[in-house]
């Protein structure tokens, strides 16, 4: 599986990423700066990293999605590549319209970092296929604007991938950290393909880190990818 | 001839949207003896200075900014407060 972690200016999380899925994973990785472009068939992840892309500057993701890059991960998602937004890079899917809803500064208007439960509420994606429904993960957040908002009528239920709740899976107020809409902690679009998420799993992928719930979303993606190609040679 | 002009544009959360800064203010503001305070929301004001032919261009340059960057149609309402020609 080709990766590439897209580097904007003001990416923080880009080497984690880019760690996890080299060191960790052993997937063939690499970097792909916001001005370039690359053809839609060169990476089947594309992986947009946490960080402050253009300073969050008007809106957080608003500059980034005009990125030259931008349009070659639109094409690529459009051809059913595999898209994960972390952070700053869900902020950019819904800025570019891959993701529904928004993400707008937290109720509290404090930047929130600390380890959250999430619930898998959709393991039908290629991004969760290895985790149960209702199964709860334990994974860090980090963000000042991860309220995610989204229109009654915008809103699929079975686009919801991930809700905070509490450490046994009740979707409670108090487990919410950011004000979000219904819990909402990860989104995907209509495909599939493409998924956006508040929570960091490249943080959570080593036994030295203290926690390894957020490998399960890697290796999800990395058994989905080989069972499709299986199933394509036959 | 082209002028010069400056435009500036108002961006407010849209009507359903929780402004937690709004609130915030509101607050503060009934706490200073302002208690008939009904509502406050917190938005961005956006002053630009650009060519044009002239005010119909000004504005519709400055809509068109709005619609693809300024403003995100899912969270926020835009308007165009004034145009004023400036040398």
């Amino acid at each position: 599986m080709r990766c590439a972690v897209v580097v904007f200016p003001g990416s923080n999380c880009d080497r984690d990423a880019f760690h996890v899925l080299k060191n960790v994973f052993g997937l063939d990785c690499h970097y792909v700066f916001h001005e370039d472009t690359f053809p839609p068939n060169e990476f089947d992840l594309i992986v947009l990293p946490g960080g402050f892309s253009f300073g969050d500057y008007l809106r957080a993701g608003a500059i980034a999605r005009f990125s030259p890059v931008m349009e070659s991960v639109r094409e690529a998602a459009n051809r059913g590549k595999f898209v994960l937004g972390i952070c700053n890079g869900f902020q950019i899917l819904t800025e570019s319209k891959l993701l529904p809803g928004a993400l707008l500064r937290n109720k509290n208007l404090k930047f929130v970092c600390k380890d959250v439960h999430i619930k898998v509420v959709n393991n039908a994606t290629p991004f969760t296929c290895l985790l149960e429904r209702g199964q709860v993960l334990r994974m860090p957040i980090a963000h000042g604007e991860g309220r995610y908002f989204v229109s009654k009528d915008e809103l699929k239920e079975d686009q919801i991938v991930f809700q905070y709740c509490d450490e046994r899976g009740n979707v409670t107020e108090d487990s919410n950290p950011n004000g979000s809409f219904l819990n909402i902690a990860g989104m995907t679009n209509e495909r599939g393909n493409v998924l956006g998420l508040m929570p960091h799993p490249e943080r959570c992928c080593e036994e030295i880190l203290g926690n390894t719930d957020g490998r399960k979303i890697f290796e999800s993606l990395i058994t989905h990818f080989v069972r499709r190609q299986e199933h394509e040679a036959n | 001839m082209r002028k010069m002009y400056r435009v500036r544009v108002q961006i407010l959360p849209k009507e359903g949207v929780f402004d937690p800064q709004g609130q915030t203010v509101k607050g503060a503001l009934e706490k200073l003896g302002f208690e008939k305070v009904k509502e406050v929301r917190l938005g961005k004001l956006i002053e630009i200075v650009l060519d044009a032919e002239d005010e119909s261009q000004v504005k519709e340059r400055t809509k068109a900014m709005c619609e693809k960057l300024l403003a995100n149609p899912i969270i926020e309402t835009y308007q165009l407060l004034d145009v004023e020609e400036v040398s």
